[in-house]
């Protein structure tokens, strides 16, 4: 009878479900220790909280067909430079307050989250701000209050959320430094504001 | 002696009392779920509806965290359902188990009442731990968490224990395996990082590995333990299948995990690793498809339960097509990179939590209230030939067919006007939520909501109703071996 195979056992499925299963997970152990090393804070991938002091740039790199991040000159971000505690500090302020504020509910970060409102992966060098002399500003500026501000021409604004003076300046750096992190050519084809001198 | 056709708790035994608690509660926070996405998917077509009162991030945020908690609700529910009759011993811890059930189900309405009342906090650690820890699918604050995990961790040592002292069956062993990893893995969740690549990386273990893998595992247990309910069907023939799905879903879902891992600042060695792997997901499903299939028409569709039997055929295709078919069309790095985050994966969100839980649970349901009467008759020759579980099925599943193509509409003209033509940039973010095919997808998406949720009343309705005054018995499904 065809179910006396050893193909069709349940026993041979059974030891096969534990290997299977228990191969996957070692490998993927594995490969957690190597892409936690490569993304840990500082490296090329995700680079030092600090570099909120440079410019960032996102262009096409030639070898891998695809926009990559550029660190460039100095640009302290509101025009004052960094120790790595204080950049720190700051970006964590501006994470934390990114979790508190539920952003992720209608905007998506490295495209995860909601579909509301705009991906903020590149936020930090999206053309919407303007100049980049102004672009600080005007997003401290928008964070505390964007309900009286210009959004779009469906009508959709982002509600008033109770963002202090310093939350804003560290959700500007969160984003700043988001915009370094290597997310292999995402968002594609990406537009950014003219930062040439 | 089992009341025909009343609604008595003399009819089930310890765990099946406690199992129509947890399912009561489900189809609670299902009402919930339909209630706020309705909300929500207003808010596309007007903004200004409940602008500062509940904004979109609110309702939307209680939509997707009303789907997990049903759906948790759900498997603890259906699995404290089988647990007695599998096991053949009664529930071991059934007093811990319902204190458990009762601060559980404390705690979410109190993670809910904050969510709506308090919404936001200060950009402080205490936010996350007391009001919302803003982090999709898993925001209850970490207080909650940690009541999460030792709810979870009480069912897991019930579910130990009883199958230990009791019958220790195939499917026992898969499931109380499960129930391990359904802890532990959500354990990857509760920390804070600044550090938004390491902090993605783990969360996707808690969203992918709960969703793609154990609850994957959850429902093909579920599924066995239908089958031969209402089919009848050979515990070695259910056993062996569970296996080969076992084998399959965690084959390819665990490294399968990599499809989230392109775009986070994670290297690009999980472009290979997470397209190959994530592409041979849709195989279990098809595994299943053919199971229930196979075992339904071997048997000409004769069955004890009609609706379960239903719930269970529209569970082996709803999977098979939006965890599988609708996963599989932008799993592959080359298009997800022009569809992730678009409406393209919400489209597929819909259909997949639907198609491979919803529709179980809702299963799991029918034959809960089929044993709550009294194991009362529920084939065919229903009064009204059973008109309100027919069309609330077919309600529900039309419904959310028409929710995913017209979100899919909608995620095509996104992928091709915002991110292939303009850049990604918000400028065109914004002419393509502006363009009229992407708006129409939305008016669509809204009405094709309104009549799931018309479905979903319409399932209350019936599951209040259904052998209500029934004085036939059931036939039991003969096993054939």
């Amino acid at each position: 009878m065809a179910t006396n195979q050893w193909w069709a056992s349940e026993t041979f499925w059974r030891k096969t479900a534990i290997w299977v299963t228990g191969g996957s997970m070692v490998v993927l152990m594995l490969l957690t220790m190597d892409t936690l090393s490569q993304i840990s804070v500082g490296t090329t991938r995700v680079p030092a909280y600090s570099v909120i002091n440079n410019r960032i740039e996102y262009k096409f790199d030639e070898q891998r067909k695809v926009q990559v991040p550029v660190i460039g000159a100095k640009e302290p971000l509101f025009g004052k430079e960094l120790s790595e505690e204080e950049a720190e500090a700051l970006v964590k302020l501006g994470k934390l307050t990114t979790q508190a504020k539920n952003c992720m509910n209608c905007h998506t970060l490295l495209g995860n989250g909601a579909y509301y409102a705009p991906d903020l992966t590149k936020a930090w060098l999206d053309q919407y701000w303007g100049t980049k002399e102004v672009r600080e500003v005007q997003m401290v500026e928008f964070l505390k209050d964007p309900s009286d501000k210009l959004h779009n021409s469906m009508g959709r604004r982002m509600p008033k959320l109770g963002i202090t003076d310093e939350e804003a300046r560290g959700v500007v750096a969160f984003l700043k430094w988001m915009s370094s992190i290597d997310t292999n050519g995402f968002p594609y084809n990406f537009k950014s504001i003219e930062q040439e001198n | 002696m089992a009341t025909l056709g009343i609604c008595d708790s003399a009819n089930l035994n310890g765990g099946q009392k406690l199992a129509v608690k947890y399912f009561t509660v489900a189809i609670t926070l299902f009402g919930a779920q339909v209630l706020f996405g309705l909300l929500a998917g207003l808010q596309y077509l007007m903004p200004d509806f409940l602008y500062g009162v509940l904004d979109f991030s609110v309702n939307r945020m209680v939509h997707i965290n009303a789907l997990v908690v049903w759906m948790l609700y759900g498997f603890l529910g259906s699995v404290y359902w089988l647990l007695e009759e599998e096991s053949q011993h009664e529930v071991v811890g059934l007093k811990l188990g319902n204190l458990i059930f009762w601060v559980l189900t404390a705690a979410v309405t109190v993670v809910v009442l904050v969510y709506l009342l308090v919404q936001v906090g200060p950009g402080k650690e205490s936010t996350i731990w007391l009001i919302n820890e803003g982090r999709e699918y898993i925001e209850a604050p970490r207080w909650a968490d940690i009541g999460i995990v030792v709810s979870v961790l009480v069912v897991f040592y019930n579910v130990a224990a009883t199958f230990s002292k009791g019958r220790y069956t195939g499917i026992a062993g898969v499931l109380v395996l499960d129930m391990l990893a359904l802890f532990g893995i959500y354990l990857a969740g509760m920390f804070y990082t600044t550090n938004i690549s390491i902090d993605q990386y783990w969360w996707w273990w808690v969203i992918h590995l709960w969703v793609e893998a154990t609850w994957e595992v959850m429902v093909a247990c579920i599924m066995a333990y239908g089958l031969m309910k209402v089919l009848g069907v050979r515990r070695k023939i259910v056993e062996t299948w569970l296996y080969i799905e076992v084998a399959l879903m965690f084959g390819s879902g665990i490294l399968g995990l990599g499809h989230h891992y392109f775009w986070i600042g994670t290297p690009e060695y999980w472009f290979s690793i997470g397209g190959f792997f994530s592409a041979l997901e849709p195989i279990p499903l098809v595994a299943m498809v053919v199971h229930a299939v196979f075992d339904a028409g071997a048997r000409h569709a004769k069955n004890s339960n009609h609706p379960t039997m239903a719930w269970l055929i529209a569970h082996a295709f709803g999977n098979f097509f939006g965890a599988g078919v609708w996963g599989f069309m932008h799993t592959l790095p080359q298009i997800n990179l022009y569809t992730h985050g678009t409406q393209w994966s919400a489209s597929h969100g819909h259909l997949a939590f639907f198609g491979a839980y919803a529709t179980i649970i809702i299963a799991m349901f029918y034959l809960a209230v089929q044993h709550w009467r009294g194991g009362v008759w529920m084939s065919g020759d229903l009064p009204g030939n059973g008109w309100k579980w027919k069309w609330s099925l077919g309600l529900l599943n039309l419904g959310m067919v028409g929710m995913t193509v017209s979100m899919l509409v909608s995620g095509y003209v996104q992928s091709q006007i915002e991110r292939a033509i303009e850049g990604s940039s918000w400028i065109g973010y914004f002419a393509a939520q502006a363009h009229p095919w992407f708006v129409q997808g939305m008016w669509w998406r809204e009405l094709f909501g309104v009549m799931f949720a018309v479905g979903f009343v319409l399932l209350v309705w019936d599951l209040m109703t259904i052998g209500k005054g029934e004085k036939r018995a059931l036939v039991p499904a003969v096993s054939e071996g």
